[in-house]
């Protein structure tokens, strides 16, 4: 069974259309690269998928549950949305790191406040908590940052900063990692560190979509391209036929623009 | 000596009428903030209205409307003068206090509350775990800066005869005593200090970490 899919999506803004009517399917372990020039709709369309924008239209539907219906008119309640949200990991193109919290901190925060949630807590606190804290070193140490343990997202490099978001994202273990544009804030020599990380989340198999420019890390990466224009999906496929084989007339000029830079 | 001491009992005035000001005004802002800063439109404008005639207008003329409008308009006299002071106190500062606490809220990116959003944190997680703290940073500076005036706005509570330090100081003056008018400078100066002191003191604690 798929373990993501979307159907149908549209959203505008205002008398701006960014999606109409895009759908994907995904499998458990798959890796998905959405490719696009800017505007085309990659990042709404990931947005929309967790919550941060509502569609207009469209169902997303996570192991075969219905999350999100846009022909729904009853309005969702907060803890509902935020119950669908934990389905999805999502690392911003700004890291938004919390500057007060140190490494560790950032990793732990929202584990430690949704362990409250739990009703054997109280009973339970001190291994509950201290359990969080060692799945957070793992998961700092996966992304190689167990020497920032104590320091504060100001203290580090931008790359070092995405690591840690990707660390914080990871700590809740979503079903589906979204990266919206994760290298697009880093300089050139520091992209590399972040695709590294994800390369090395892929191999085990975490199941992710990546909306990204890189596409040459895109075609290394992925089990399957999606090219968005204008809203819709324009090709879909393997990185061998969406990027060497290009068959949409936009993807091609779209490949070409960004060889010459 | 009985000078000092009456200026010592005056200024014991204006510190009391500081501190229960700030008590007051602080929380009071922070619901003021909140109500110009709802989606629920007509609280908004209501809100705003309230902010804009509070700091538009003098805080010599709302202590005379707390003291006398209760007696003149509804024949409820106010007797208790420094009751009067310290409300017409609350309202104005809180009204400021919710104008700097705006502008902190608002310089918070929208991506720290994305990120709390997505963790699955609730809204008021998001507030008190994640945004609080750092407003708090960002507004110490403007806050220290109308903290220090508070001190230095009680002297206005003789204007409805509150017997603070001035009032005291210019009894003497009156009778061609000049030095306590100086003494009570001192007194402010003194205390102005030592909020500086402490407002540079907490500065430093939260420079720990920059953004």
């Amino acid at each position: 069974m798929a373990i993501l899919e979307v159907k149908d999506m549209y959203k505008s803004f205002g008398k701006t259309e960014v999606l109409k009517g895009v759908g994907f399917t995904m499998e458990r372990g798959e890796v998905i690269s959405i490719l696009g020039s800017s505007g085309s709709g990659k990042t709404t369309l990931l947005r929309c998928i967790n919550f941060l924008e509502r569609a207009d239209k469209g169902r997303v539907i996570v192991d075969g549950n219905v999350i999100f219906d846009g022909s729904d008119t009853a309005k969702k309640s907060p803890s509902e949305i935020r119950k669908a949200q934990l389905n999805f990991g999502m690392v911003f193109q700004q890291f938004n790191l919390f500057p007060q919290y140190n490494v560790l901190e950032n990793v732990v925060l929202a584990p430690k406040l949704l362990a409250k949630e739990r009703p054997d807590f109280k009973k339970h606190k001190k291994e509950i908590l201290a359990e969080i804290e060692e799945d957070a070193r793992d998961v700092i140490d996966k992304v190689g940052l167990t020497e920032k343990l104590m320091n504060y997202p100001c203290e580090l490099s931008g790359g070092q900063q995405q690591r840690v978001s990707i660390a914080r994202a990871l700590a809740l273990n979503p079903k589906i990692l979204f990266f919206d544009e994760p290298t697009s804030a880093l300089d050139p020599e520091l992209t590399g560190e972040i695709l590294r990380v994800i390369r090395s989340l892929a191999d085990k198999k975490i199941t992710m979509v990546i909306v990204t420019h890189e596409i040459g890390f895109a075609r290394n990466v992925s089990d399957r391209i999606i090219f968005m224009d204008k809203g819709v999906v324009a090709e879909e496929g393997s990185p061998e036929e969406v990027i060497d084989n290009p068959k949409n007339e936009r993807t091609r000029e779209f490949l070409k623009l960004i060889e010459q830079k | 000596m009985d000078a000092l001491q009456q200026l010592f009992i005056g200024f014991g005035m204006n510190c009391l009428l500081f501190v229960l000001t700030l008590v007051m005004a602080l929380p009071l802002g922070l619901i003021i903030t909140f109500g110009t800063m709802t989606k629920i439109k007509p609280l908004k404008w209501v809100m705003k209205t309230f902010v804009w005639i509070i700091r538009g207008t003098p805080l010599m003329l709302q202590l005379f409307i707390v003291l006398y409008a209760p007696g003149i308009l509804w024949h409820h006299p106010v007797s208790n003068r420094m009751g009067a002071a310290l409300v017409a106190f609350v309202i104005n500062y809180a009204a400021y206090f919710s104008e700097i606490f705006r502008g902190g809220i608002e310089s918070i990116p929208k991506g720290q509350y994305e990120a709390g959003q997505v963790l699955g944190l609730t809204k008021t997680q998001v507030f008190f775990k994640i945004v609080l703290f750092q407003v708090i940073k960002r507004i110490t500076p403007p806050m220290g800066n109308e903290v220090i005036t508070l001190v230095k706005d009680t002297a206005l509570a003789r204007v409805i005869s509150v017997a603070e330090i001035l009032q005291n100081a210019y009894r003497y003056a009156s009778k061609g005593i000049i030095w306590p008018l100086f003494a009570s400078g001192l007194y402010f100066l003194a205390f102005t200090g030592v909020l500086s002191i402490l407002l540079s003191f907490v500065e430093k604690k939260l420079d720990y970490y920059k953004g």
